[in-house]
């Protein structure tokens, strides 16, 4: 059989977006390769014509923009590790990435692709969820923002459009005093699909819990924000009972399900264990 | 479409369809069989080449995107019939068995090397991560990639000026 798969590689945004608007839903991004491909592989992907933006260089860098780190949306986990900024800035995106497959992966995978291939599972995307980014799409329409806490409308779905693109990731950065978090559980440590994923942002001052932010994965249909264990949690002193208590709401809060990676129930208890990691973590660090 | 770019540091021109694996066009269009498929998806770099000086799974890069690159198979370790010395280590180390992950391992290896002259063990395990080899238990793979290293660095030191 002739293989009739056409591919557009445009060095442009605006030529990428044109394209978009006149074929839209006919056309299949492709960025580093690292999910589409697995599916073109498996032959479970109907798609005949394919939009590469690879080479489209406008959507690459990371930039300090005073309070927040713009990152554009073909940002790899490798330059991601290697960023002093978002090792400064934001440690828990760089932790991810370096749990995010191996070099090979990382060397190709986008931190745009990570967010706009939608898995629950996806592990950049908790960190994103708890430092409340800011998503910049883009169309031959216009450009718009929407927060990463509410690009996600269910399973795989998302508020895109199919003449739109992710351009750019609007993180805000680590304040003064905070503290952050990371924690993946899979299988192994390289290459291994998360059970449960955490990224969380906290502040303390004076033996009380004044802010924080907790982002989990593999818990839900989508990454969630864990928002009744933040509200049982902000204002209070961090004691062994509060830590309780938010391993029972946090629990009750997610909702796993059982797969072949794992089950609701270990799910629901790793997942407690982990947020109480965190909790303990900041408890020792305020009291020294 | 046409496609040209460097290959083991020759210039190549083939004529393939876009969406081609860069596996397949190393394999099947120009012949260079050490190149190997284990999952097809990603999981077990047995596929691993150097693409513009970073290692990638070829199983996963559709041609289109390597136009005007270059790209180092294990084919290409070799110079003038002189091993590398990751392949020299490899055989006198005993790190391949079955054989199949070898260019994989090898082609990872390269790539930590050529950025980091003295990993340490760790650094080893964290840079072939992604390469899974169901024979060696790996331990000899890491003694192999060692001891390339300070071969490596033992002949600069020796080499005059």
């Amino acid at each position: 059989m002739p293989d009739t798969t056409t591919a557009h590689s445009p060095r442009t945004l605006s030529e990428a977006l044109d394209l978009l608007a006149e074929r839209r839903a006919a056309l299949r991004v492709i960025a580093g390769g690292t999910d589409v491909m697995v599916l073109l592989n498996a032959r479970m992907l109907e798609d005949r014509e394919f939009l590469d933006i690879w080479r489209i260089d406008e959507l690459r860098g990371i930039t300090d923009e005073g309070d927040a780190l713009r990152i554009g949306a073909l940002t790899t986990y490798t330059q991601l590790i290697s960023s002093p900024l978002v090792r400064c800035w934001i440690p828990s995106l760089v932790a991810a990435s370096r749990t995010i497959g191996a070099i090979q992966i990382q060397n190709r995978g986008t931190l745009g692709g990570n967010i706009v291939n939608a898995s629950p599972a996806g592990d950049s995307l908790p960190a994103l969820a708890a430092y409340d980014a800011e998503l910049e799409i883009g169309s031959a329409r216009g450009t718009r923002q929407v927060a990463f806490n509410q690009f996600y409308t269910g399973y795989r779905r998302t508020v895109l459009e199919p003449d739109e693109l992710v351009l750019a990731v609007r993180i805000p950065k680590l304040a003064e005093g905070e503290r952050d978090f990371f924690r993946k559980v899979g299988t192994r440590r390289a290459q291994a699909i998360s059970k449960t994923v955490m990224a969380a942002r906290a502040r303390v001052r004076e033996g009380l819990i004044e802010s924080i932010s907790i982002g989990v994965g593999s818990v839900a249909p989508t990454v969630i924000r864990t928002r009744a264990t933040e509200r049982l949690l902000v204002g209070a002193r961090l004691t062994t009972e509060v830590v309780e208590q938010a391993r029972e709401c946090i629990a009750n809060e997610i909702r796993p399900i059982t797969d072949l990676r794992s089950t609701e129930h270990y799910r629901r208890t790793v997942s407690s264990n982990v947020l109480a990691r965190f909790l303990r973590q900041l408890q020792a660090d305020s009291s020294m | 479409m046409r496609i040209q770019f460097g290959v083991n540091g020759s210039r190549r021109d083939v004529d393939v369809s876009p969406m081609r694996r860069l596996l397949d066009v190393l394999r099947e269009d120009l012949r260079l069989t050490g190149t190997k498929e284990g999952c097809g998806e990603g999981e077990c770099g047995a596929c691993s080449v150097i693409l513009d000086g970073e290692v990638v799974n070829s199983c996963l890069i559709p041609v289109c995107q390597t136009q005007g690159s270059s790209i180092l198979t294990v084919e290409g370790l070799a110079r003038d019939g002189r091993l590398d010395p990751l392949q020299q280590a490899f055989l006198e180390c005993g790190g391949a068995q079955c054989g199949i992950c070898t260019p994989g391992m090898l082609i990872a290896a390269r790539a930590l090397l050529d950025s980091n002259a003295r990993p340490s063990r760790d650094e080893i395990k964290e840079a072939i991560a992604g390469n899974l080899c169901r024979c060696t238990g790996y331990i000899k793979i890491i003694d192999a990639i060692e001891q390339a290293a300070s071969a490596a660095l033992q002949q600069g030191t020796d080499q005059p000026g």
